[in-house]
C-alpha cells in the first residue's frame, strides 16, 4: 500500500508541478505558553508491523489557525464545556445524595486517569472506557441516571477529567486480561466495512497526510478527545467520531458504548501510547 | 414523417435494449487482468455525463481520491489514487471498464471502491445513514454511468 501511495505522490509531483503536498507539519504545541506537549512519538512496540514510522497527533494536520485555538485556554472553545463539566461534578444528583465531589473532592484527584483508559476492571470482569466508569459511578455510587453514552453531559465530564491529565503520555495497557478485547479491536481496525470497503487503516494508516477531497487525513488518533470541532461547534466523543467514520464507508455502524466500539477504543488508544493527552482539543 | 422516424428509432432502441439489456453486476465477465471487454449496456457512453458522475459527491465522487485537470472546475481533488490525466494512454476501454466495475480485480487490495458490485460486503449500510442496508444493494453506479465514465476517461490523452 505504501508503495502505491508513494507512486501516486511521485506521479502527482510530476504531473502538477508546484502543488503543495499536504503532509503533517513540524509545529510545536505549547499550551498557554508553558506546557510543552508530545505530539509526535516513536511507534509503540505493538505497531512494529504497521505501515508507518511514527505516531502523530491529529493537531499536526490542522491549519495554523485551528492549531492556535488549542494552544490558548482562553481561545479553546472546549474550555466552556470543561466549566459545564465542573458544575456537573459538584451537582448532587440521584437517590444517595452524592455528587462526584462527595467521593473524589476536586477534579484534580482525576490526574492520570484519562491517560490509562480504557482499562481492565477486575470487578466488572471487562474492559471499561472512561464513559462506562463515569456511568458506573452515577448509577451505583449516586443512584442517578446514566448519561447518554455519547451525549453532551458525558462529553463535558470527559473534558473535565481529560484536562487533569493534559500533557501526560497516553499509556493504556494491552496485555493481561485486556489482551482479548485489544485483539478484537485490532481486527475491527483492519476490517474493510461497508459498500466502499474501507477500513480505519486504509484511511488513517495507509493514507494519512493525504487529501481525501477537502479533508486532510490524520492518523485518527484519540489522544485529543473529547474534541471540539469547528464544523459542528460542539464537543465530540470518541464513539461519536467512530460512528461517523464507519458511516462514511456506507456501512451499518456500531452503537456508541457497544462492545465493538469499546474494543476499538482500546485498540486505537494503544496506537497513541506515548502521545500527550490533549483533551479537550480543537479540530475542524 | 418526423413522427414515424421517432417511432422507428424508439423501436430500434427498445429492440437493442431487450437484446443486450444492462449486464447485471453478478454477470460481468472479467478477463485475466480484470478487464471487461463487453459494454455493460450496448449504449455508447456520454462523456459529458461521465465527467459529472466523477465530480459529483453524491454520485461517483472520483475526485475525492484522484486529480483530474479536465475537471478543475470542481473544487478539491484528493491524493489517494494516481492523477488521471493521460489515463487513456495507459489503459484501453476494456481495462478502464474493469477498473471502474471492480478495481480490486485489476489492483488487488486496492483502496478504490468497486462501483459495480453488490455482494460480499461486511456490514453493508443503507447509503450514508449508518443503518443496515434493506434488501438488495444497488451498485454505486448504474451500468450506463459506468459507460459514461469510461467514455470520459477515454478522452484523457496526452498523445493523439
Ligand atoms: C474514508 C476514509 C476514512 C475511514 C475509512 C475512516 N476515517 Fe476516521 N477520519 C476520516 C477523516 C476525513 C477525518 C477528519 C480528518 C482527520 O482527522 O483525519 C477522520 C477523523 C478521525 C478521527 C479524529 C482524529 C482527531 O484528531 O480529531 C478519529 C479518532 C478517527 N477518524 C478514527 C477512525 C476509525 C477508528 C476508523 C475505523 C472505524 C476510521 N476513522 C475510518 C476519514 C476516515
Ligand atoms: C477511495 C479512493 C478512490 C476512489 C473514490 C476512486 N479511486 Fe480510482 N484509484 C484509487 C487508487 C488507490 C488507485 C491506484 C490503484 C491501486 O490501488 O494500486 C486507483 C486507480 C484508478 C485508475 C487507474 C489509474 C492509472 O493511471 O493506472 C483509474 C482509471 C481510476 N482509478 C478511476 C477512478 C474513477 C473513474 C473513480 C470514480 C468513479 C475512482 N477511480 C474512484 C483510489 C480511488
Amino acid at each position: 500500500m505504501k508503495f502505491n501511495a508513494m507512486t501516486a505522490v511521485a506521479a502527482l509531483m510530476l504531473a502538477v508541478p508546484g502543488v503543495a503536498l499536504a503532509g503533517p507539519d513540524d509545529d510545536k504545541m505549547v499550551i498557554n505558553g508553558e506546557t510543552e506537549m508530545t505530539t509526535k512519538a516513536p511507534l509503540p512496540a505493538h505497531m512494529e508491523d504497521a505501515n508507518m514510522d511514527e505516531i502523530m497527533s491529529g493537531w499536526h494536520f490542522r491549519s495554523d489557525e485551528t492549531q492556535a485555538l488549542q494552544m490558548d485556554d482562553f481561545d479553546n472553545p472546549g474550555m466552556i464545556f470543561v466549566d459545564a463539566g465542573m458544575d456537573q461534578w459538584n451537582a448532587v444528583e440521584g437517590s444517595e445524595g452524592n455528587s462526584c465531589a462527595t467521593c473524589h473532592e476536586g477534579p484534580e484527584s482525576m490526574k492520570g486517569v484519562r491517560a490509562v483508559y480504557p482499562k481492565w476492571d477486575e470487578e466488572a470482569g471487562e474492559v471499561q472506557t472512561l464513559a462506562m466508569q463515569i456511568n458506573d459511578c452515577r448509577e451505583n455510587n449516586m443512584g442517578a441516571e446514566p448519561y447518554k453514552y455519547s451525549g453532551g453531559q458525558m462529553a463535558n465530564m470527559e473534558a473535565l477529567i481529560s484536562l487533569q491529565s493534559r500533557g501526560m503520555p497516553v499509556n493504556v495497557a494491552i496485555d493481561g486480561p485486556a489482551k482479548e478485547t485489544w485483539e478484537k479491536g485490532k481486527e475491527l481496525y483492519y476490517t474493510r466495512t461497508g459498500q466502499l470497503e474501507l477500513s480505519c487503516a486504509n484511511c488513517h494508516e495507509d493514507s494519512y497526510g493525504m487529501m481525501i477531497r477537502a479533508d486532510h487525513l490524520s492518523q485518527g488518533q484519540i489522544n485529543g478527545f473529547p474534541v471540539y470541532r469547528l464544523k459542528n461547534a460542539k464537543l465530540n466523543t470518541v464513539h461519536g467520531r467512530f460512528k461517523g467514520c464507519v458511516r462514511d464507508t456506507r456501512a451499518e455502524t456500531y452503537k456508541p458504548g457497544s462492545d465493538a466500539f469499546v474494543a476499538l477504543e482500546l485498540y486505537v488508544a494503544s496506537r497513541g501510547n506515548g502521545l500527550s493527552v490533549e483533551g479537550p482539543s480543537v479540530r475542524n | 414523417m418526423k413522427l414515424s422516424t421517432t417511432i422507428l428509432a424508439a423501436a430500434v432502441l427498445t429492440a437493442g435494449a431487450a437484446q443486450a439489456g444492462p449486464v447485471a453486476p453478478g454477470d460481468v465477465q472479467y478477463g485475466e487482468y480484470g478487464e471487461v471487454t463487453e459494454s455493460l449496456t450496448g449504449v455508447p457512453g456520454d462523456p459529458e455525463n461521465g465527467a459529472n458522475v466523477m465530480k459529483n459527491k453524491g454520485i461517483g465522487n472520483c475526485i475525492a481520491c484522484h486529480q483530474v485537470t479536465a475537471l478543475n472546475d470542481a473544487p478539491f481533488h484528493g491524493e489517494i489514487g494516481p492523477p488521471l490525466d493521460g489515463v487513456a494512454d495507459r489503459w484501453g476501454e476494456a481495462e478502464l471498464r474493469g477498473i471502474l466495475a471492480d478495481a480490486k480485480k485489476t489492483f488487488p487490495d486496492s483502496m478504490m471502491p468497486s462501483y459495480y458490485k453488490v455482494e460480499g460486503f461486511v456490514r453493508p449500510g443503507n447509503a450514508y445513514t449508518g443503518k443496515a442496508a434493506e434488501g438488495e444493494l444497488d451498485p454505486l453506479l448504474t451500468a450506463q454511468q459506468i459507460e459514461d465514465v469510461v467514455a470520459f476517461l477515454s478522452t484523457l490523452k496526452y498523445e493523439d
